[in-house]
């Protein structure tokens, strides 16, 4: 890694003193070198589609008026003001907010360490049963989520009728739905480590057990919050498996009701507000991953603060 | 000594079984069960009283009743379903192609183009992915509102300003699944094209190709997995979506095979075959996933 940015570099600098005189008896092929100034505008534009009507809505949610379109006065009524329609004051809104984080804590305290484990015990158990459980697991991965939530929804409608709709089914469905992060992250690392570094521990008198906790976990912590912090905001943005497995009011999270209310009900900056809750809650957990991430791999010669923020993104 | 070994090999091998067991049950309960679940209630009749689904355990029993109704919904007269698979499979196509247009170019400029400034674009581009589908939705609900900024907009450079965009357009839901996911498009297309060794170009070069060739023959080809990859994390989710033309529409125009799972669903007695049509869905997207997931392991085993 560190060559290669190195020669980038390098080449970045050292680029213009033989290209101007090839460029110039080439002719119309052009200067290789030359920056790609239709491409680079071309990536702002995206940048700004993508987020500007983000930040509108943002702004839209601090309108001291009930329009969507029109500004009309900075105010913070939506989240606290507002006897009737406040984040803060309106049961709903605020059940919803507090559901959505009950479910993503539950979601990332019971995922991270099974997937963590899964990964391990996979990695080493090398049979015929760990490929088959490795694949079911990277299936969990690519099934479209809506097929996964009508499925959990039968089993539990129709077989483990106890559990019911409501926070444990959606608990359940998320742990599942999630639980390739940490397991295909983690697996990556495992990988990348190799074995030699438990050998040493074991060969130095460590038990297998105790290579694992004082040799092993350490280095795979980068992998293991990367990974929590990928469980936590995709439980936070999910939708499809909490809409088919909330029953009450109660155990609607936001995203089920934003997703209720954008067609008439509690419509109006309100639901700009929760939206912009949600948003926070997904970039707080970016940011402490990030800064955790490189804090883990401060020691590393290959950790780039590209490399913590592409970690954090699931790449 | 030996049997020592052995004794040790056997208790580390227990070790492994029980740090995979949480997640394997887990897997297997809520997966693998699930859509077992699903067969059965596929194959299950309907209380005519309650008009519940009463699924059927023994695979021997099973019914095609379900099957039945849902392929005449399909086939037969005046069938809805077989148009709504048609429009869903159009929709993916076209938001599909425009995601990789836009993504490519993004991308491919980020990953080579972008020089010291990486970070910065990276963080722009990686922003979208952690701000949650249902805000990304709201916002260009907000905007395309009648009497919202777009329509304002389009008024003060003199164009028709009261256009209802949310009133079942197929181009609204199009870009809306195109804005939807095309984050997680471009970081899967920057990952791969951030691999390609820049000195292969650099060869390129030297062998007397230019910019067009290299580009053709050299990073378009080395990009062939980046494309698989990025076609399959496009069009597997919107094959199942039905919240986007849902919140974007909402008309019966627009709908696709996702909003008619839903659909049947939550309609009395047809349970069953909502079970049927997911699990033609599943049938349906099985190969690829297969293909996908059998592509990632080889990937991995390379990587090791």
């Amino acid at each position: 890694m560190a060559d290669v940015v190195d020669r980038s570099v390098a080449s970045e600098q050292a680029a213009p003193a033989p290209v101007r005189t090839s460029a110039w008896r080439r002719g119309p092929v052009g200067n290789p070198w030359r920056r790609p100034w239709l491409m680079e505008g071309f990536t702002w534009l995206y940048i700004v589609w993508s987020i500007v009507p983000i930040a509108i809505a943002v702004l839209f949610s601090f309108n001291s008026g009930a329009s969507q379109g029109t500004w009309q006065g900075f105010s913070t009524k939506w989240y606290v003001g507002s006897q009737i329609t406040s984040v803060l004051n309106n049961p709903e809104l605020h059940s919803a907010v507090i559901q959505t984080i009950r479910l993503a804590i539950l979601t990332t305290v019971i995922c991270v360490p099974i997937g963590v484990g899964f990964a391990i015990g996979i990695d080493r158990w090398r049979t015929r049963t760990a490929d088959g459980l490795n694949f079911v697991m990277i299936f969990s991965f690519v099934v479209p989520e809506l097929l996964l939530a009508v499925a959990l929804f039968m089993l539990v409608t129709q077989l483990l009728t106890s559990i019911g709709l409501g926070t444990e089914a959606e608990v359940a469905g998320l742990v599942v739905w999630n639980i390739s992060w940490p397991a295909i992250i983690v697996r990556a690392r495992l990988l990348s480590i190799g074995k030699t570094y438990e050998e040493a521990a074991a060969d130095l008198g460590a038990s297998r057990l105790g290579a694992i906790r004082r040799v092993l976990l350490p280095m795979l912590m980068p992998a293991i919050f990367a990974s929590a912090v990928l469980v936590f905001a995709s439980t936070v943005d999910d939708f499809v498996i909490v809409e088919q497995l909330s029953s009450t009011a109660n155990t609607q999270p936001m995203s089920v009701l934003i997703y209720s209310n954008v067609h008439g009900g509690l419509s109006g900056p309100a639901l700009n507000a929760l939206a912009t809750i949600m948003l926070v809650i997904s970039l707080l957990a970016a940011l402490v991953g990030w800064v955790a991430y490189r804090w883990f791999t401060r020691g590393e010669r290959t950790a780039g603060s590209t490399d913590a923020l592409t970690s954090i993104a699931g790449m | 000594m030996a049997a020592q070994r052995a004794t040790q090999h056997r208790r580390t091998r227990w070790l492994w079984i029980g740090l995979a067991a949480p997640g394997a049950i887990w897997l297997i309960i809520l997966f693998v069960v699930p859509f077992y679940v699903m067969l059965c209630v596929a194959g299950g009749g309907v209380n005519t009283f309650f008009q519940t689904a009463i699924p059927v355990w023994n695979p021997l029993n099973w019914s095609s009743a379900n099957l039945t109704a849902v392929w005449h919904d399909i086939v037969g007269n005046g069938s809805y379903l077989g148009p709504l698979a048609f429009r869903t499979v159009v929709y993916t196509a076209i938001a599909t192609v425009i995601s990789m247009a836009i993504a490519y170019p993004v991308a491919y400029f980020v990953s080579r183009y972008a020089g010291r400034r990486k970070t910065l674009f990276l963080v722009l581009l990686i922003a979208p992915f952690w701000v949650s589908y249902m805000m990304r939705m709201l916002a260009w609900i907000d905007l395309l509102q009648q009497g919202g900024l777009f329509n304002k907009a389009l008024s003060a450079i003199g164009l028709p300003g009261n256009t209802d965009w949310l009133g079942g357009k197929s181009v609204t839901v199009i870009l809306g699944l195109v804005y939807g996911y095309i984050p997680y498009l471009i970081l899967v297309l920057y990952a791969f094209l951030d691999r390609i060794d820049q000195s292969l170009l650099e060869a390129a070069r030297d062998l007397g190709l230019n910019k067009w060739q290299t580009f053709w023959h050299v990073t378009l080809r080395l990009s062939k997995p980046a494309l698989i990859a990025g076609t399959f994390i496009t069009v597997l989710p919107m094959l199942g979506d039905y919240f986007t033309n849902q919140l974007l529409s909402a008309a019966p125009g627009t709908t696709m095979i996702g909003n008619a799972i839903e659909g049947l669903l939550n309609s009395p007695g047809q349970t069953g075959q909502g079970a049927v049509l997911s699990l033609m869905l599943l049938a349906v997207l099985v190969i690829p996933m297969i293909y996908y997931v059998m592509s990632t392991a080889r990937a991995s085993q390379e990587v090791a």
